[in-house]
């Protein structure tokens, strides 16, 4: 078992008071909590931290966890004193257990009567924890409905009570039109109930990937449609790839940079089986580099062409601003 | 005491979309958030969850109402909040999440995606 130092997670001394601890893990909390964090690690840095400040604000808890001794942070150790008279003496026993599932378990075992020698009390039900992950989904995902196979390490107690952790894999429908941040329940793949408690929940939170052509918002998808000058002055017809397969769009002569074209129902798929839209943004680019026959073109044009963009500008050229 | 080698299992399992079209009871939603019916109903109060009414005094919820009400109990939780606090906190984060919403929408308008020429 990798030892985890919860004083240095709160960054506090071992002889901390119960107000330096609460205090330290309220300043950590503002920092790292899931709900409030845009840290990418928010998340299992919170659960560090929520977990040393639910040991150690127990007088209980943090004397149990003393007993452990002095280790440093991530120091393979076995427990040793009343931890091995509950849950046996193998070093192998406790090989692929995390710290906090053995406090919980010995808790767990002081509460129920586990504990050698001592009396069997009520047990309450406990209801297992819920446990929450992201799963990454394509556009292409979202605009067909897809299974994805979701992996979670989900906790299993032995016959001692005591948690080791089991890799579970579920496969999972996908509906059409799953929009990034939403959640799928899955009722009872969660943590294991205590005592005749009800299994955890397991929430899947869908990451919809970013896009190298389209933009999302809701269930109407942007995208770029870089155009020639000449393309845009002359009108042209233009194969647009949309996620239901390519489709041919007539841009009108005379079109301007930044001007949109809807293609209507080439969006995302809503719950309703309707469709949103396709936008198709102007973006008209020039060249970087052009032929020398290309450059004579361009000053023929110059030389004929009566169009001035900056015709407003002359009565502030002739007066000044 | 020995320990047995985990097994890893693939299970083909039915879920729950947590959408409008999907609805619980109040006794669910407490069930599955982890507050009590006097906490859910201040946040009804506070118009941060909807209930519909469900024949006579019977009341049923969109079940993406359960994002929220699981939200404020960890919020509840992990900092220790009064119903007052609890209350400004979840409805600060919603209208963050609102603000979110729009950016992200006026981003995917007026943002300009990469271009072959960029390169």
């Amino acid at each position: 078992m990798k030892y985890t130092d919860y004083y240095a997670a709160l960054g506090v001394d071992r002889n901390a008071t119960k107000a330096d601890i609460k205090q330290a893990y309220r300043k950590l909390a503002h920092k790292y909590h899931p709900d409030i964090s845009k840290d990418k690690e928010g998340e299992s840095k919170f659960k560090e931290i929520a977990e040393a400040y639910r040991i150690l604000k127990d007088d209980e808890k943090r004397a149990e966890y003393d007993q452990l001794g002095v280790h440093k942070a991530g120091e393979d150790f076995a427990p040793r004193g009343d931890f091995s008279q509950n849950f046996g003496d193998s070093e192998a026993a406790f090989a692929d257990v995390d710290m906090a599932d053995l406090m919980a378990a010995f808790a767990a075992a002081r509460q129920g009567g586990h504990r050698a020698g001592g009396h069997a009390q009520q047990q309450r039900p406990l209801h297992g924890q819920d446990f929450e992950i992201e799963e990454p989904i394509t556009l292409e995902q979202v605009y067909t409905g897809t299974e994805i196979d979701a992996s979670v390490s989900l906790p299993e107690h032995d016959e001692h009570g005591l948690v080791h952790r089991v890799p579970r894999t579920f496969r999972v429908k996908i509906p059409k039109g799953a929009e990034d941040g939403q959640r799928l329940r899955l009722p009872g793949k969660g943590g294991p109930g205590l005592h005749g408690g009800k299994q955890g929940d397991l929430y899947i939170v869908m990451r919809v990937l970013p896009h190298p052509l389209y933009r999302v918002d809701g269930k109407e998808l942007y995208m770029d449609l870089p155009l020639t000058p000449w393309e845009a002055v002359l009108g042209a017809s233009v194969k647009i790839p949309t996620l239901g397969g390519t489709v041919e769009m007539s841009v009108p002569a005379g079109t301007v940079n930044g001007r949109q074209l809807r293609l209507a129902k080439r969006g995302l798929p809503r719950a309703d089986g309707t469709m949103g839209n396709l936008h198709v943004v102007v973006r008209i680019e020039v060249p970087k580099e052009i032929a020398p026959q290309e450059r004579e073109l361009y000053q023929q044009l110059a030389a004929q062409a009566g169009f001035n963009p900056r015709g407003h500008f002359e009565k502030f050229l002739r007066g000044g601003a | 005491m020995t320990s047995k080698m985990p097994t890893h299992t693939l299970e083909t399992v039915e879920a729950v979309w947590l959408n409008e079209s999907e609805f619980c009871s109040m006794d669910e939603l407490a069930e599955w958030s982890g507050l009590s019916q006097a906490e859910l109903n201040d946040l009804v109060d506070m118009g941060l969850i909807q209930p519909k009414p469900a024949g006579g005094e019977r009341v049923i919820f969109q079940q993406h109402y359960l994002v929220v009400a699981r939200t404020a109990r960890r919020l509840r939780d992990d900092f220790e909040l009064d119903r007052h606090g609890l209350a400004v906190a979840v409805r600060l984060l919603q209208r963050i999440r609102e603000l979110e919403g729009q950016l992200g929408s006026a981003r995917a308008q007026l943002m300009r995606g990469k271009l072959s020429s960029d390169t």
